[in-house]
């Protein structure tokens, strides 16, 4: 069942266009992150469906009725700010129960969902405390409390983690992924934060500039990028790119990189034409090494320690080095020459405007399943 | 001793003394009224400044006129309806003017910067005419109108101020809780404000009661007056003598639950405004 719906939704700010052409459908239940870069729309776009600015081109349904005109009173909405905005004078009683006042809610049914509320969030104990008197996970609570005491169909979060610490960040992102589990009410959730997105959505959407690139789950973003952009967003260290150029477009494209030589890529790239600029992208840990022959070979600029494991940097000749995922066994040193080997099945080829070409299926078991590289004609490396 | 330290020694000096010069200045012309209330008349043209012994006559003959009774009367109701007016009205404007952003916001918050700075001479004769033809000459109401004019201005100016730095997000929850503006202004943001509300309506308070040409100009009668005219009007035995005496208990009379109020709520201004009140 569809909860919310976005049609070409628009929104402009003196002259500036915010939004563009926006469209999503969220369904009941589900945990929807907006992500993207600062400036890139989403808390704008969540302030459109709680109703706090208008949409200037565009409908927005809830439940299958247009709300565009609405009130977020009517909406059945409820929201969390990002600096909670907890009213100051008030205990926290009375900021829960703030908007079933104002509902005109029946005084035991009031007490009792204030209460029920405040169990839910671990607030039974602080209820008569002022915001100031509590630390910054307690406001916090405070803040999803008032949202859910009403019992909104869909809750916002307006980047609600930004303002803690980073122990208190991962516990209350845990919390925030229980308290979805227990009450099963549509999400909305606005962050920055990559990590956020891919651990507690069930559906990313990727904004950029104000528009939609990518919707889908954490798994279909990470692996099966759309553009070179949502590819370069999720995943830290982030993907690397290596600039190419299309030898031969077809069904198979034989693509030539200074590192990689001249290979064929299972790649659809007919509508292209010969010689265009291409971006291969390969992640980190995708990435393998074995000790080159000779003088031949990729050098090691440096090695990060993270304890769990250690980040190769590579020479390439590009304006970024090659960063590599490896074991801390392994015990590459600056200096050291290498081979790579990349798997073909986790390689992304983008277009020169970042669309990402459509993966062929293998065609035959004789395609090899890693490619190795070693520069074959070295550049100015 | 070395150099720097008699400069700086010096220099506290310096602050000091003119710390004594400014608080002599301030402070001396109000005590030698306490002092010379407290003389009996034939003594009041020695000079002394310490009192032997405290002659409070001249209060009880200041007391006993009902007329200057009935006179802080009329004062008092004439200030409290001003402050009650001009909080008011400027909450509700600052509400409009600090928080809502609306076409010819900029030219209404200087019209009203430059209305503050009109002369009250100037505006006398056509206020005069305007009191009259509404009927309210030698009435409190007269003075209502007048002051509440002349204290809008500021009173809007510093509330909005005060109304533009209260955080956004804190109307927009508000707003998600299902507040109309009114329940906004009244019981969300008013609580926010009231260490604004007190600095403004003391300040009223004082400007209203401390009043003198508008006192003059729209009231006629000794039951309709306020103290300040109240008080220049004291005359004494013959038309050549001032009762200094006199004047100076009723000066002291009226000054000092000014003086009171103001130190009492100076504590809870500063108080008020650095209690983080505002954070979350």
């Amino acid at each position: 069942m569809i909860k919310l719906k976005l049609d070409n939704v628009n929104k402009q700010l003196g002259g500036m266009r915010i939004l563009r052409d926006v469209s999503l459908e969220i369904a009941a239940g589900e945990f929807v992150v907006f992500v993207g870069p600062s400036g890139c729309g989403k808390s704008t776009l969540l302030r459109l469906i709680a109703g706090l600015e208008s949409i200037c081109g565009g409908d927005m349904l809830i439940d299958g009725r247009r709300v565009n005109d609405l009130e977020p009173r009517e909406r059945g909405v409820g929201m969390v700010f990002q600096s909670y905005a907890l009213y100051p004078h008030m205990s926290v009683y009375d900021n829960i129960s703030f908007g079933l006042k104002l509902a005109k809610t029946e005084k035991s049914s009031l007490r009792e969902r204030v209460l029920k509320t405040a169990q839910i969030l671990q607030l039974d104990k602080l209820l008569q405390r002022k915001p100031k008197e509590l630390s910054g996970g307690q406001r916090q609570r405070v803040a999803m409390g008032r949202a859910m005491a009403r019992e909104p169909d869909i809750l916002l979060f307006d980047e609600p983690l930004s303002n803690l610490d980073a122990s208190l960040r991962v516990q209350m992102r845990n919390e925030i992924a229980r308290l979805h589990d227990r009450l099963g009410s549509t999400m909305i959730y606005v962050t920055h934060d990559q990590v956020e997105a891919m651990t507690l959505a069930d559906k990313i959407v990727v904004l950029n500039g104000g528009r939609v690139e990518q919707i889908g789950s954490p798994r279909e973003l990470y692996e099966r990028p759309a553009s070179r952009f949502v590819a370069g967003f999720l995943g830290s260290p982030r993907m690397n790119f290596l600039a190419a150029r299309l030898h031969t477009p077809g069904t198979i494209s034989l693509v030539d990189t200074p590192i990689l030589g001249m290979t064929s890529l299972p790649f659809d790239s007919t509508n292209l034409a010969a010689g265009t600029a291409l971006s291969l992208g390969i992640r980190p840990e995708h990435i393998s090494l074995n000790a080159a022959q000779g003088t031949g070979g990729i050098v090691v600029t440096s090695v990060e320690y993270l304890g769990s494991e250690t980040y190769v940097h590579l020479e390439t000749g590009q304006d970024e080095p090659l960063i590599c995922r490896c074991e801390v066994s392994a015990g590459w040193r600056a200096g050291d020459r290498v081979e790579l080997q990349l798997e073909i099945d986790n390689l992304h080829l983008f277009d020169h405007d970042g669309t990402a070409l459509a993966r062929q299926s293998q065609a035959s078991d004789n395609s090899p399943n890693d490619i190795s590289l070693h520069p074959v004609r070295a550049r100015a490396l | 001793m070395s150099l720097r330290l008699l400069k700086k020694a010096l220099l506290r000096l310096g602050f000091w003394s003119l710390i004594g010069v400014l608080l002599l200045y301030a402070v001396f012309p109000f005590y030698y009224a306490i002092v010379t209330s407290l003389k009996p008349s034939s003594a009041l043209f020695e000079v002394s400044y310490w009192i032997e012994n405290p002659d409070f006559a001249n209060y009880a003959a200041v007391l006993h006129q009902a007329s200057f009774l009935r006179a802080i009367g009329n004062s008092l109701v004439v200030a409290l309806c001003v402050v009650t007016l001009a909080l008011f009205l400027s909450v509700t404007a600052a509400y409009a003017l600090g928080r809502v952003k609306f076409r010819g916001r900029g030219t209404v918050l200087m019209m009203v910067l430059g209305v503050s700075m009109f002369p009250q001479v100037a505006v006398l004769s056509g206020l005069f005419e305007v009191i009259r033809a509404l009927g309210l000459y030698n009435t409190s109401w007269a003075l209502i109108l007048s002051y509440t004019i002349f204290t809008l201005p500021f009173t809007v100016w510093v509330l909005t101020t005060f109304m533009g730095q209260l955080p956004h997000e804190l109307e927009e929850a508000a707003i998600m809780d299902g507040a109309s503006p009114w329940v906004t202004l009244t019981r969300v943001l008013l609580p926010l404000l009231w260490p604004a509300l007190v600095t403004t309506g003391l300040l009223a308070f004082i400007a209203a009661w401390n009043e003198f040409l508008f006192a003059l100009t729209f009231t006629l009668t000794d039951t309709q007056r306020t103290v300040p005219v109240a008080i220049a009007l004291i005359s004494g035995g013959s038309s050549h003598e001032l009762p200094w005496g006199l004047l100076m208990a009723a000066s002291v009379l009226v000054t000092v639950p000014l003086v009171i109020l103001v130190l009492i709520f100076q504590r809870r201004i500063v108080s008020g405004l650095t209690a983080g009140a505002l954070k979350g």
